[in-house]
């Protein structure tokens, strides 16, 4: 146990799933036992918007909201919400990006004023960037829509949270119809950060293993 | 017994069914609606929506009069709605425990405006509570109930946003039943003017005695720091003032009306300097002021616009600025959702040179590219008032834009005002059978409850034509035609007209769980004459040769971009094709 405050960032477009994502990685902290808050910021509850979760745990956590700068680990579901919420990153930190492109649908020209450079962008700015095929991954598996677990898989690894927790919290989260599935998502998720171009060291407290059997690296995905 | 994870809004529910409430009123509204949703899942709780929130109140005043311990839900401009019964009850007092939440909504998240109503508590001379997190959503609703019923008096328990939708652990406890009271019907206290006047000493003699509990209640707790900077706070900013000052001595006011006099004065005479930081107004601040203290900071150093958060404290304490967004970003505004039936209306609208006078749901959007058809949102029901002065000021042909939810609300007076006083407005209601931009909770023209029971199902054709509207007509939201030509049609009737434009909103259980086949676009008949792409559905995207093609897993098979393709190159795949929406 630690008594650090993890703070983490989902930033994701609405329909994407990252919420869930956020509520799983909350649910999985509290099972490990620690303080938890979460929270979520967005405006009105249609689809298509920005979307920003919160989530923070450690020893005792106040404020639910995260500081800018402070966040241990940015997951970015789609890369232009990457972009405009990478500035939350700790200098430590990391910004996993999945690497799918939106297009916001209510702005003019939007497909051309799209920032293809996204990645580029975050990088320059001196910040550590993971890009992670998520939608691809998911989409193997069945279902771009799972690329929510996928990147929760990737966050997995560098997260002191055991492997127990994880699995209980899937288990009690995901309804059963799609649980097998969404576990799959999660350990794809895993294999993808090991194999990452620019790999990121596991926190030493993380799960090295997939949670459901098999070292979570390629082979274990299938 | 066991911690969860719960929402602010979540935990208030949870102990209002701990305390024993046994009936529980309100309207949808960000950041509120998740309480009464989370409420009607437990039995024992009548918990309903209500027409608006005057009648949630009113409702509820009864049940609490009535001997009942009652919740009442809302959001900070629903208690404006509601003001009228607020301001009122306080002088009869309550008999049974009575809560009401005003959920504030600093930042404007999802409202037109920002508010404290902590002003209005103050006005009705009502005391407030503000929790810090969820399990004190949990707690004060219980300690709002007692107070409720050992001082005879309404209760409000503000939330803002932050605190409404944040998740924290909460530990559960138990239902406690509580008896019901007997009511004592009681002439003096609870009608006519001529005794009023015996009631309003009482009402002043209650908030002192308020304000004396408050210099000894635990939930205004103080927290030993050095004798430097102190800090007088409340709500969510608590944990704000906890990250960011650790080291600071902290007064906690968790009933910041009426304000312990004794208490502030004792803290502010212990430090050299005083912080001030509540989320919203100048409200604990002025009353420190007008103490005359003077060795206080507050809305000067932290800003009276918006939420609150740490990195914001930080920046206004010169503690070090947080990195800044990238900027110039591409934004990413909320728009209509796929298949969603309001993008119709728009469309046939901004066809039309018409000046429209929007009202509050989803389709407030319909002012923002590429619609830009609708010129006016001011408040819950507006829009029928709006037109008719747009009117009276000269615009000959004024349409009124309003959903189902807010017809019922609060547009029916206006109907038949508009009527009476000879409008020739033409009502377009958007009937998607729900209250669309909270997430889809039913009403009086949906047809259930908010346990899911069935319901009656008010007949707003009826309603319209009773308002004394001849020309009333139904089009399928969906059929680009039938929309286009009922508005024309309406504009051209002399005096009032009303188009309800039918479809169910695609977010309600019935529409996302239904099978249908989605449509494809056949690239051998496509021109890429770009005509699809102008109905903004996100479903259509882009292909490298840019032609268009529908996502199959999100098209909800609403047709209408099969309606605007010039050579008939959207339809239906094959049935076996078939995919549940979501």
């Amino acid at each position: 146990m630690t008594e650090k405050v993890y703070s983490l960032i989902f930033a994701g477009v609405g329909g994407q799933g990252g919420l869930l994502g956020a509520e799983i990685t909350a649910l999985a902290a509290v099972r490990a036992g620690y303080d938890v808050k979460q929270t979520e910021v967005h405006g009105v509850s249609q689809r298509g918007g920005s979307v920003e979760t919160h989530v923070r745990f450690g020893g005792k956590v106040w404020s639910p909201v995260v500081t800018p700068g402070e966040a241990d680990v940015v997951v970015g579901l789609e890369k232009l919400e990457a972009l405009r919420f990478g500035h939350y990153v700790a200098p430590q930190g990391v910004v996993l990006v999945n690497d799918q492109e939106i297009v916001p649908g209510s702005v003019a020209n939007a497909a051309e004023a799209y920032p293809r450079d996204a990645v580029d962008q975050l990088r320059a700015r001196g910040y550590r960037v993971v890009v992670l095929a998520a939608t691809q991954a998911a989409r193997d598996l069945g279902d771009g829509r799972m690329a929510n677990l996928v990147m929760v898989g990737a966050l997995a690894t560098l997260l002191p949270l055991s492997n127990q927790s994880w699995i209980e919290t899937i288990e009690q989260r995901i309804p059963e119809k799609f649980r097998r599935a969404n576990q799959q998502a999660f350990q794809a998720g895993m294999a993808l950060m090991a194999q990452a171009a620019d790999p990121v060291p596991a926190n030493p407290h993380a799960n090295r293993h997939g949670p459901w059997g098999g070292r979570a690296e390629s082979g274990s995905v299938a | 017994m066991s911690r969860e994870l719960l929402l602010g809004n979540e935990a208030i529910a949870r102990g209002a069914w701990e305390s024993g409430v046994r009936f529980a009123s309100g309207y949808p509204g960000t950041p509120s609606t998740e309480i009464l949703e989370t409420l009607a899942e437990f039995p024992s709780v009548e918990a309903r929506w209500s027409a608006n929130e005057k009648v949630a109140f009113e409702e509820g005043m009864g049940a609490a009069i009535g001997g009942l311990r009652v919740l009442v839900t809302m959001k900070h401009v629903g208690l404006n709605v509601a003001a009228d019964a607020f301001m009122v009850f306080p002088y009869s007092g309550t008999n049974g425990g009575f809560v009401v939440i005003s959920a504030d909504d600093p930042g404007m998240h999802s409202s037109q405006n920002e508010q404290d109503n902590r002003f209005l508590a103050r006005m009705a001379k009502v005391p407030v509570l503000e929790p810090s997190d969820a399990q004190e959503c949990k707690d004060f609703v219980g300690l709002g109930l007692e107070l409720s019923e050992t001082y005879s008096t309404p209760v409000m328990l503000r939330t803002t946003t932050r605190l409404a939708h944040h998740k924290s652990l909460v530990e559960l406890g138990e239902r406690h039943e509580v008896e019901r009271r007997a009511f004592e019907p009681d002439a003096r206290r609870f009608s006519v003017p001529i005794y009023r006047h015996l009631l309003r000493p009482q009402v002043e003699d209650r908030l002192e005695r308020l304000r004396t509990l408050g210099e000894t209640l635990g939930v205004n707790r103080e927290e030993e720091g050095g004798s430097d900077i102190g800090v007088i706070t409340s709500g969510i900013a608590y944990t704000y003032v906890k990250e960011v000052l650790p080291q600071a001595g902290v007064l906690r006011l968790g009933m910041t009306y009426p304000l312990p006099d004794e208490r502030l004065r004792a803290f502010c005479a212990r430090h050299r300097l005083v912080y001030v930081v509540e989320e919203g107004e100048a409200f604990i601040e002025e009353a420190v002021r007008a103490l005359g203290i003077s060795n206080v900071e507050g809305k000067a150093r932290f800003g009276v616009i918006g939420e609150y958060s740490p990195g914001r404290l930080r920046a206004a304490l010169s503690l070090g600025q947080v990195p800044a967004p990238l900027p110039n970003v591409l934004p990413r505004p909320p728009m209509f959702c796929i298949g969603c039936g309001h993008r119709t209306v728009f469309s046939a609208l901004r066809q039309l040179s018409v000046t429209v006078a929007g009202d509050i749901g989803c389709y407030t959007m319909g002012a923002l590219p590429p619609y830009e058809a609708s010129h006016t949102t001011f408040n819950m029901g507006a829009s029928i008032g709006t037109a008719v002065g747009l009117e009276q000021a000269g615009h000959e042909r004024v349409v009124s834009v309003i959903g189902d939810s807010t017809f019922v609300h609060s547009g029916i007076p206006s109907l038949i005002d508009a009527v009476y006083n000879g409008s020739s407005l033409t009502l377009v209601l958007l009937d998607n059978s729900t209250t669309g931009m909270t997430g889809g909770q039913p009403h009086a023209a949906s047809g259930k409850t908010l346990r899911g029971r069935p319901a009656p199902v008010l007949d707003l054709e009826a309603m319209c034509r009773a308002a004394g509207v001849e020309d009333v007509r139904v089009v399928d939201t969906w059929d680009r035609k039938q929309v286009a030509g009922g508005l024309r049609q309406a504009l051209a009737h002399r005096g009032p007209s009303v188009v309800i434009a039918r479809g169910a909103c695609q977010r309600l259980p019935e529409m996302r769980n239904r099978q249908v086949v989605p449509f494809f676009v056949d690239e051998a008949l496509c021109t890429r004459c770009e005509a699809c792409f102008k109905v903004w559905c996100p479903a259509i995207l882009r292909s490298e040769q840019q032609f268009p093609f529908i996502v199959a897993a999100d098209c909800t098979a609403c047709t209408v971009c099969a309606q605007v393709c010039p050579v008939d190159a959207i339809y239906p795949a094959a049935e076996e094709h078939a995919e549940v929406v979501e």
